[in-house]
């Protein structure tokens, strides 16, 4: 397929996949919480087109668009049933349904739904790459609300200090769940970086070539081996935080999705191309779904041997 | 015999001689230095590129260490002191402990995070605590500590080279002491027995007893007073104690002190943690689920308040031998 059409698959695959994700939410046959990636799809599908597929990835918890687009990237291709499973909490999900939407783990792909606090093992993980030589890089995700946490800090410190290849890749969607940037971020996003030596790329796009032209740089920077970079993405969600948590004026909203990424790189396809890709993720997705739901439960295989009276805890 | 120091030291070199991935970080730990209670001395000289001083920044430490675990390597990390192990909650907690088990056992983090604690130094209220109750019973987490019984190198290594994050708490006032010789000195009337491995828990009985009247179970430094208490009770007030020492505090294996409760029936724990809620309450509580005829229990710990500075405060906030012997009178019905 030609690099425009993937790129579009990879976008359409996360919007679809989020979308009946909801959906099944909303049928009342998914239970929990859940983050959903949709408007920010650009971001994941620009900046997976300039990886290597064996890189180190660690997420957060709005990690689906992250893990489909890592997964559509990589030479053995993706695993969206294998996610499915998992947000259905079935034995078959990535992680056994003990993980659900943000603890998830394949390959090379980890995440988890503190924050900051994946930060500092990013950078850990960055340091091991290198010791072993491994040649692979480590980007890790965080968003405008994490801005707030210390370990951020703490991490961007060492990794600079330590000249780790570690990509810290940060998503400004303008919210952290219903707080506004403005409330949230005093003073400069790259000075944060800047303030640690850091160099960054940013831009202010929903344009997944332009995402991807900034990632191309940002990536070549750490796997030269010159320290870790910061790529800034200021971009919006159209979903809520997670569920029921969105005060946003719904025309902000409307306005954001003037400028959709399907929409914008939608455009530099064919007609037949665009509806291509939706019959193939239709497919994809609802095989995904179908056999997921078909799958069974976990069972608590070995209980923890702490019973009462017992003296092994 | 060498010092609890001497052995910590000498398992750090050895783990870093023979294996690669084994990696130290902590705050001031390069020579000459050494590291503020020296257990890392020499180990930056000899392996250079694998000691790493790092900037006081204690939840990065651990996270750092978490993410090196997972991506292969070995390391250990150095909390300065053990105070400072609130800083680090976060990653043990949401981040090391949880891993393995909820990426359904498909990674490893086999991370050592060791942190000298405990007070008595005059160093103040937040630079004198024990605070691994605190971690106990966090699900994935080991917690373990050495003491003057077995070899705290041989125990270091074994924590180095298991495959789940352990928190290694070393109590200060271990660090000078000899290791115990068998038969030798304090223990020259005791028989010893050993259970589980490689952290050993150990049972320590009057070689001239037939009876015993009461099991006082402790672990690390309390181990020292809880030996010369029971030595105390037995000189003074014919009391007959069995000590159960453990190593490992959490998970733990408390089938030896059943053994020994069946005998004695009663149960006095000693730790240096806060009494509120410790180690003890939970040994206590297990052992009174387990139905022992007749059981009494008592527990020495520290006082529910911060530990002062001024030695007289210290000295009544801290469990004291004192405090140990009058619980076991107590415990005994015995006239204090």
């Amino acid at each position: 397929m030609t690099e425009h059409f993937a790129l579009y698959h990879t976008m359409l695959l996360i919007r679809r996949f989020e979308e009946r994700l909801l959906a099944e939410f909303d049928a009342g046959k998914l239970v929990g919480t859940t983050h959903a990636y949709i408007g920010q799809e650009a971001d994941a599908a620009g900046i997976f087109s300039m990886t290597d597929p064996d890189d180190v990835v660690f997420s957060n918890h709005r990690c689906h668009g992250h893990f489909l687009a890592y997964g559509a990237a990589s030479l053995q291709g993706g695993n969206p049933y294998q996610l499915a499973a998992e947000l259905m909490g079935k034995a078959t999900g990535l992680v056994g349904g003990r993980g659900g939407s943000q603890h998830i783990h394949w390959r090379n792909f980890y995440s988890n739904g503190i924050q900051g606090g994946i930060v500092p093992v990013a950078t850990g993980m960055a340091l091991a790459e290198k010791v072993q030589k491994t040649g692979k890089i480590v980007l890790v995700f965080v968003g405008d609300g994490t801005l707030g946490e210390g370990a951020l800090y703490e991490s961007l410190n060492i990794a600079a200090l330590w000249q780790l290849p570690v990509l810290f890749v940060l998503e400004d969607n303008r919210y952290a769940q219903t707080t506004p940037v403005e409330k949230a971020v005093a003073g400069s996003m790259a000075g944060r970086f800047a303030a640690f030596g850091i160099p960054t790329w940013e831009r202010a796009t929903t344009d997944v070539l332009e995402v991807r032209s900034a990632a191309k740089e940002a990536v070549r920077h750490v796997r030269s081996g010159a320290g870790p970079g910061g790529l800034i993405l200021h971009t919006y969600r159209f979903s809520a935080h997670s569920k029921g948590d969105d005060v946003r004026d719904p025309t902000e909203i409307a306005r954001a999705r003037e400028s959709d990424p399907l929409t914008v790189h939608g455009e530099r396809l064919t007609a037949e191309e665009r509806e291509k890709a939706e019959a193939e993720i239709a497919a994809l997705i609802s095989g995904a779904f179908a056999r997921a739901d078909a799958d069974p439960f976990p069972l608590l295989a070995n209980p923890v041997r702490g019973q009462p009276g017992s003296p092994i805890s | 015999m060498p010092t609890v120091l001497e052995r910590l030291n000498s398992a750090l070199h050895h783990a870093m001689q023979t294996d690669e991935r084994v990696y130290v970080l902590g705050e001031d730990i390069l020579d000459p230095y050494g590291g503020a209670f020296k257990v890392t001395r020499g180990l930056s000289t000899k392996f250079p590129e694998r000691v790493l001083t790092t900037p006081i920044s204690e939840a990065a430490i651990v996270g750092v260490a978490s993410g090196m675990a997972l991506r292969g390597l070995r390391p250990v990390a150095e909390i300065m002191f053990g105070d400072f192990v609130t800083l680090i909650a976060d990653q043990v907690i949401n981040h090391a402990a949880k891993f393995r088990w909820m990426y359904n056992d498909q990674v490893r983090v086999p991370i050592v995070v060791r942190a000298p604690m405990g007070g008595r130094r005059g160093y103040g209220p937040t630079h004198s605590q024990s605070l691994e109750k605190l971690f106990l019973g966090v699900p994935g987490l080991k917690v373990v500590a050495p003491n003057t019984l077995g070899d705290p190198g041989q125990l270091l290594e074994a924590a180095i080279a298991d495959d789940d994050p352990v928190l290694f708490v070393e109590h200060k006032l271990l660090y000078p002491r000899p290791l115990l010789e068998q038969g030798q000195d304090d223990l020259a009337d005791f028989s010893i027995t050993q259970s589980g491995a490689p952290f050993t828990n150990y049972v320590l009985r009057f070689t001239f007893s037939h009876t015993s009247h009461l099991t006082i179970a402790t672990y690390g430094y309390n181990f020292e007073l809880a030996r010369a208490a029971a030595l105390d009770l037995l000189m003074e007030h014919e009391i007959f104690a069995e000590l159960v020492v453990f190593s490992q505090l959490n998970p733990f294996d408390l089938t030896s002190l059943f053994e020994s409760l069946t005998r004695t029936h009663r149960l006095l724990t000693v730790e240096e943690g806060t009494l509120t809620l410790g180690w003890g309450a939970e040994i206590a509580a297990r052992a009174a689920e387990a139905g022992i005829d007749g059981l009494r229990v008592r527990r020495v710990a520290a006082l529910d308040l911060p530990i002062a500075n001024a030695r007289t405060l210290e000295e009544a906030i801290l469990p004291s031998q004192e405090m140990i012997v009058k619980a076991a009178l107590e415990l005994e019905g015995r006239q204090v």
